[in-house]
């Protein structure tokens, strides 16, 4: 671990009792839903990581508890550092408070989480779907959602695949 | 079978202002279909007369999920994906992805292949550049900035076939090195254009960076000062001209970019002026990457010999049993990586590529997700266009520098 980085880990690890893990040289700390808006602005405040470079999530289907990870990837360009925190979530209805007031970025990235995982941000100003259009059932990157395909339609079966085809209300 | 919906007014009353309610103020779609969206982004704006008074850009058109068809591909399979993220970067993607992997699996990559990856990046930027450039003149209607900036990039994308065989759709770079060397003609082709295009940069900062015309439209507009940048997680040129020195090739070296000699060159304007300056002068920085990248390139391997992850050459297969079982394992079932997660990020033409890759233990990655720049560079959007005119979001818009595929993945 790089030295600079060292005690940041240490004071966050002793603040909110986190365990971290270790590999190829990059540091992830694990955090509980309740810390996280806390752990940020520590983070942001006093050890200068003001950018947030990354806000995504990691599906672990089938496991149910902790089933995903909602991953912040921390950037402190004043002293070059990089850092990652991840908040295990459960699978039933998974609910993390928002990072919006700390960081612009995460309005639109925790829309993302929300069109593509259903996760929850709470106290989001703006929670709407932002990729796939309104009114789509599921998450798609779930791994229980079904990777699709669409029928290639030829001259011979134009007609009968267009019919089973969604078109916008008229 | 899914229903699609009707938009109605009641989704966006959170986001305008109540005199849009009361129909004071206008709501007006530009967009999916608008030449100067880039694309197909949509931005539904509230005009008082011509003046905007809040911007909501609707993206997703051109959603077509690469992070899912990621995952459901082996990791050298997945590869042809990311040239289709950012089409105006595929050899920028490819690095970010490739790099990704070997930090995944620990894979060595040999001097020469990172040389010709660095001067092939070092291309990629400037004909990502160029369009740029070109887009911005036409979207200023100096249309002739387009033609002269198409032209130059001709022979970048002409380097390209002859390296990779595809203009394009490159997938140049593999897991452990380049795909194969490159031809002799690949110097000759290099040099000529580095002998060419100082001149023709002269030639586009005669026609732009004095002219008075093109000044009025540029000149104190969409001005993002360095902490909104930071909020919103703006990075590359945009932030550089919002006077942020942050650029990934100087902070994090990654490819061989320590050895080379190149200045980062920062504005502290923060308009779109500035962002154009900065552009015009990466365009002189890659050139200089370039040209010691090609004096230094030395002889030797392309690929790693670790035929764990890279396969053997085709003259082995005959001969070698240890090869001809590589090249079955590798081909049918892939490589395994362990159950880890890496985040790697390179600098883009657009600011900080990132990904994050997570294996399983298996020959199939658990996730990919791509932290790709110009989704948080749009995202900035609705706070630098408040105020201005509609005709000046065009020209806004234009030098943030979004490329839709890579916005909507």
């Amino acid at each position: 671990m790089d030295t600079k980085l060292e005690p940041i880990v240490k004071i966050i690890q002793e603040k909110f009792s986190a365990t971290f893990e270790e590999f190829r040289d990059e540091v992830h700390l694990f955090l509980k839903p309740e810390q996280i808006v806390e752990a940020l602005t520590l983070l942001r405040d006093e050890h200068k990581f003001e950018l947030l470079s990354a806000l995504t999530a990691v599906d672990y289907y089938p496991q149910v508890s902790p089933r995903f990870h909602v991953v912040y990837q921390l950037t402190s360009l004043a002293q070059n550092l990089s850092l990652q925190i991840r908040v295990p979530v459960n699978g039933t209805s998974p609910k993390v408070p928002t990072a919006t007031g700390l960081y612009g970025v995460a309005n639109w990235r925790e829309r993302e989480l929300l069109d593509m995982f259903g996760i929850e941000f709470e106290g989001h100003p703006d929670p709407r779907r932002i990729l796939m259009p309104e009114g789509t059932e599921g998450h798609p990157l779930r791994k229980d959602f079904p990777l699709g395909y669409e029928e290639p339609q030829f001259t011979f079966n134009f007609d009968e695949i267009g019919l089973q085809k969604p078109h916008p209300k008229e | 079978m899914t229903q699609i919906e009707e938009v109605s007014i009641e989704q966006f009353k959170h986001l305008v202002s109540a005199r849009a309610l009361t129909g004071e103020t206008m709501l007006l779609n530009m967009g999916p279909q608008h030449p100067s969206t880039h694309g197909v982004l949509r931005l539904l704006l509230e005009l008082d007369g011509e003046i905007i008074v809040n911007c909501i850009p609707d993206i997703g058109y051109l959603h077509t999920g690469i992070e899912k068809n990621m995952e459901a591909k082996t990791y050298q399979k997945a590869e042809v994906m990311t040239d289709r993220l950012d089409y105006m970067n595929p050899m920028g993607n490819n690095l970010a992805y490739v790099m990704a992997v070997e930090k995944l699996v620990d894979l060595d990559v040999p001097v020469r292949a990172q040389g010709l990856r660095v001067i092939l990046v070092e291309l990629q930027r400037i004909a990502s550049h160029l369009v740029w450039l070109g887009s911005v003149g036409l979207d200023l209607a100096a249309m002739s900035m387009f033609l002269y900036c198409f032209r130059e990039r001709e022979l970048i994308l002409d380097i390209f076939e002859l390296v990779s065989g595809q203009r394009m759709m490159t997938t140049y770079f593999r897991p452990g090195g380049v795909w194969r060397d490159v031809p002799v003609e690949f110097e000759k082709a290099v040099r000529d254009f580095l002998k060419i295009f100082p001149a023709r940069i002269d030639e586009y900062e005669k026609l732009l960076t004095k002219n008075p015309l093109f000044l009025d439209r540029m000149l104190g507009l969409g001005i993002l000062d360095s902490a909104t940048a930071l909020s919103y997680g703006v990075t590359g040129p945009t932030l550089r001209a919002s006077g942020v020195n942050w650029d990934l090739r100087k902070a994090r070296p990654y490819s061989g970019y320590e050895q080379y000699d190149f200045n980062v060159p920062v504005l502290t304007e923060g308009d779109t002026y500035a962002r154009y300056l900065v552009h015009i002068q990466e365009f002189r920085e890659s050139l200089k990457i370039i040209e010691q990248a090609l004096n230094k390139l030395p002889f030797g391997p392309v690929h790693s010999e670790n035929r764990k992850f890279v396969p053997p050459p085709r003259s082995e297969i005959g001969v070698s049993m240890e090869s001809l079982i590589h090249h079955f394992k590798l081909w049918t079932e892939g490589f395994p990586a362990p159950k880890a997660s890496v985040y790697s990020a390179v600098e883009s033409p657009r600011g900080e590529l990132g990904l994050l890759l997570e294996g399983d233990g298996g020959p199939k990655p658990l996730r990919v997700h791509l932290r790709t720049p110009s989704f948080d560079n749009l995202s900035v959007l609705s706070h630098i266009v408040n105020g201005h005119l509609v005709a000046d979001l065009v020209a806004i818009l234009a030098s943030i520098d979004i490329v839709l595929g890579d916005i909507d993945r």
